[in-house]
């Protein structure tokens, strides 16, 4: 008996272990659920980019928006800047862009690059809106209501998979 | 054009590391020579395909080649040439290239110096090693390909992660590769044995050699990341009990009991299976910890990027390597039954013992660190932190103090125990009496602090009655030992007063203002802007004096790397032999120039890095004894165990 036992019970933990790891693997996910679902987008006042007014949360209100957080020295961003194009040009939705930590010029030559799919764009130079937004990196996309609630909020780059199967239908929702 | 040289001869390397997996144990099964004799050559082949293709990646780092999806997201151009260098392992494609690279030459060491085995054991080890080398670079080739192209290729990379633009990233990940692949050859030689049904001494005297230089490399590998924590991270903190740290420590713990068992196995028919048992557990606690650092199953502050399928691949690998071994364990270990007896007063017992606490921390430190993916797969988050680790270390560890001396006073075979207790008895006084003076000389310590100095100079208190009551000249093994645990006695000192007479300060200083901690003045000079390299800083200078004698002007920054958002907290430290005077900036407060500064004193904290170092210094030391010394004692023991009928 204890011969088996000695010679079974070290594998027999090991397969528990795998067991446990296989099911974490299948089942965890990297999403945060961030505190600020739910909540109203913090307080700002941005300069816009091309057309140099001010802009706060207030005007945005009475329809949904999208807020995008951007820079030109952000290679991702460019990687998910085809399908935000689409999705601004789509109608879909409006489309806001957050320019954060940017050279005005930097910002300027990338758009005319890359395209301009934008409604409109705030600059946020010192990054003071993104603390608020708690931006861990660009990009980072902001679902806001026609009440400035904000509903849904992804970090990291948008996919086609992720804009059809939680964008999308979340926008519907709250469309209605 | 390279990174498609490079590519192919990291297929080339896996179709070397498949065949140095069949044939040599192919001729094991076979009874072959000519078959068992290959494995040398091919080990050679496996180095010299895996070593070109690191350097074909170092190349491309080093020519700026942004075609290659792994360069530009590391590297940019503005890096210095010495971090374009070691991007090359900053991230995980590069850093698994370079396990395998380490791997394959660890491989190539055992066939160069496998003299003393026979070819049936060289070519069933070097087959094992084949076994998990393949494994690995197949992870290399079809999850984690560091020569994939972007096409068409961006102007300028992403750049290498600032955390990781410094001298403590540049030795830690190599110096921690070369301790967990060192035990893949313990490993090797477990299953190896298992295969064969048999293992003798001379093989695992033979391994002992291999495991001490694996287990010193861990060593020195955390204690470089613990050292990079403390000056990089700004936080003044030296460890986190984070779980990429856990997966550097679960192995050296494992590590550590299967030195010492390997200590009794080696010298007599005893603990055969726990050996074993214990040199499948340390490796495959490296390729658990590679799984939970490079899955993403676990959240952490410095794990790689998350990517479920190569979480899979490491499972899989996982499941083959330990399970494997495991079931063969299962199989065979009633084979492999030690025929000594085992005096329960006898070195042997606390050895055995110190296996047991060993192994005991590693599983609570292992279930500490799988606590939140429990809890994961009920679907709740939380977070098992310092308090758990912290206690739970600490609690275990007394046990091992307080036994360490015991099992360094008593003699193998047949001792007594009392009069070994006997011999103890005033070290116990004169580290009780150096612990009061501590205490009174430190104004107050609390408990965890009086436990851990106590067992500081309790164990330094022995080791040097023992080294100077040592009959004879004293040879390598004894001097390694009483080095390592003299180790252990100053990393436990350092340890228990950084931790817990630590003073902490945070402020906020206006120009031309000075404070005062723990018996120092430190005077804001404010802060300039500076340009260095690649980045630019925000540089405090802070004059620290004493009584009106200035010490030292630090420089703490705040540094702003082109291609980063975040700012980069670079702390300045004074070091010195019983404090460490450390600065780091906060915040900028307001526009005169008042900023929130942060100051440290950490007294004793090198002695902790500097007992790690000592540790390191024992294992390497034991390597230089003289073996044949050492088996002439063995058969001289054997004949004293018969004439005694033991």
């Amino acid at each position: 008996m204890k011969k088996v036992l000695i010679a079974l019970l070290p594998l027999t933990v090991f397969f528990g272990l795998i067991a446990l790891l296989f099911v974490n693997l299948s089942t965890h996910t990297e999403v945060l659920p961030s505190p600020l679902i739910g909540k109203s987008v913090p307080e700002f006042e941005h300069q816009t980019l091309f057309s140099q007014q001010t802009r706060t949360q207030d005007d945005f209100k009475g329809e949904p928006w999208l807020l995008n957080v951007f820079g030109s020295w952000c290679p991702s961003c460019q990687y998910e800047h085809p399908l935000v194009n689409a999705l601004a040009e789509s109608g879909r939705i409006k489309v806001v862009g957050l320019n954060w930590k940017d050279e005005t010029e930097d910002a300027i030559r990338w758009l005319n690059r890359w395209g301009n799919p934008y409604h409109e764009i705030m600059v946020d130079y010192v990054g003071s809106t993104a603390i608020n937004l708690g931006v861990y990196g660009a990009p980072e996309t902001f679902l806001i209501d026609a009440n400035g609630t904000i509903v849904y909020k992804r970090a990291g780059v948008l996919t086609e998979e992720i804009i059809q199967q939680e964008l999308l239908p979340m926008i519907d929702k709250i469309s209605l | 054009m390279l990174a498609a040289i490079g590519q192919f001869l990291l297929i080339l390397s896996l179709v070397t590391a498949v065949v140095l997996m069949l044939v040599p144990m192919t001729g094991y099964f076979k009874n072959n020579d000519s078959m068992m004799r290959t494995g040398r050559p091919l080990s050679y082949l496996l180095f010299i395909l895996t070593f070109a293709t690191f350097v074909i990646l170092v190349s491309l780092f080093v020519m700026q080649d942004f075609s290659v999806t792994y360069v530009w997201q590391h590297s940019s151009l503005e890096l210095p040439l010495r971090y374009r260098i070691t991007a090359t392992w900053g991230a995980h494609e590069g850093s698994v290239l370079m396990w395998v690279t380490v791997q394959a030459l660890w491989i190539a060491a055992v066939a160069r110096y496998s003299r003393s085995l026979s070819l049936s054991q060289v070519s069933r080890v070097l087959s094992v090693l084949g076994i998990i080398a393949t494994g690995f670079l197949a992870f290399v080739l079809f999850a984690s390909n560091p020569f994939e192209i972007t096409n068409p290729a961006p102007l300028d990379g992403r750049d290498l992660n600032p955390l990781l633009q410094d001298f403590g990233m540049i030795m830690h990940p190599p110096l921690l590769y070369f301790g967990y692949v060192g035990l893949s050859v313990a490993f090797a030689l477990a299953v190896a044995a298992l295969i064969g049904g048999q293992i003798d001494e001379k093989w695992i005297r033979w391994s002992r050699r291999w495991t001490n230089i694996a287990w010193a490399f861990l060593t020195i590998g955390i204690i470089l990341g613990s050292w990079w924590a403390y000056y990089e991270l700004g936080w003044g903190g030296w460890w986190f009990w984070d779980p990429v740290e856990n997966a550097s420590f679960l192995p050296w713990l494992a590590a550590t009991a299967l030195i010492h068992v390997q200590a009794v196995s080696e010298r007599k028919n005893a603990f055969r299976g726990w050996t074993v048992l214990l040199a499948i557990i340390a490796f495959s606690l490296c390729v658990l910890g590679t799984f939970l650092v490079r899955s993403g199953s676990i959240t952490s502050v410095h794990s790689f990027a998350a990517d479920p399928f190569r979480g899979v691949f490491i499972l899989v690998l996982l499941g083959l390597y330990a399970g494997g071994a495991l079931t063969l364990y299962a199989l065979r270990v009633n084979q492999l039954r030690s025929r000594d007896a085992i005096n329960l007063e006898s070195k042997e017992t606390l050895l055995l013992a110190n296996s047991l606490i060993f192994i005991t921390a590693t599983f609570t430190i292992l279930l500490g660190t799988l606590f939140p993916m429990i809890f994961d797969a009920m679907g709740k988050k939380i977070s098992v932190g310092e308090p758990y680790f912290g206690l739970m270390f600490f609690l275990l560890m007394i046990p091992m103090a307080v036994l360490l001396p015991l099992g360094t006073q008593l003699r193998w075979h047949k001792d007594k125990m009392t009069s070994a207790i006997r011999a103890l008895v005033p070290h116990f006084f004169i580290a009780a009496a150096l612990t009061v003076a501590a205490y009174l000389f430190f104004a107050g310590l609390n408990l965890r602090a009086t436990a851990g100095v106590f067992g500081g100079f309790w164990i330094a208190s022995t080791s040097i009655g023992q080294i100077i009551k040592f009959p004879g000249k004293p040879n390598a093994g004894f001097v390694g030992m009483s080095v390592a645990h003299l180790g252990v006695a100053v990393f436990l000192f350092g340890m228990s007063l950084t931790e817990h007479k630590d003073t902490e300060k945070d402020v906020l200083l206006k120009p031309g203002q000075t404070t005062s901690v723990g018996g120092y003045e430190f005077t804001f000079n404010g802060v300039e802007q500076v340009a260095v390299e690649n980045y630019q800083a925000q540089q405090g200078s802070i004059q620290v004096s004493k009584e009106g004698k200035d010490l030292v002007e630090l420089h703490p920054q705040k540094r702003v790397y082109p291609k980063q958002p975040q700012p980069m907290t670079e702390a300045d430290i004074y070091p010195g032999f019983t404090k460490d005077i450390y600065v780091s900036l906060g915040e900028k407060i307001n526009e005169q120039g008042a900023w929130a500064v942060r100051i440290y004193i950490k007294p004793f904290i090198r002695w902790m890095w500097f007992g790690g170092l000592m540790m390191m210094a024992g294992a390497v030391i034991a390597l230089f004894s003289k073996r044949s010394k050492r088996q002439e004692q063995q058969q001289v023991d054997q004949v004293m165990q018969q004439r005694l009928g033991l």
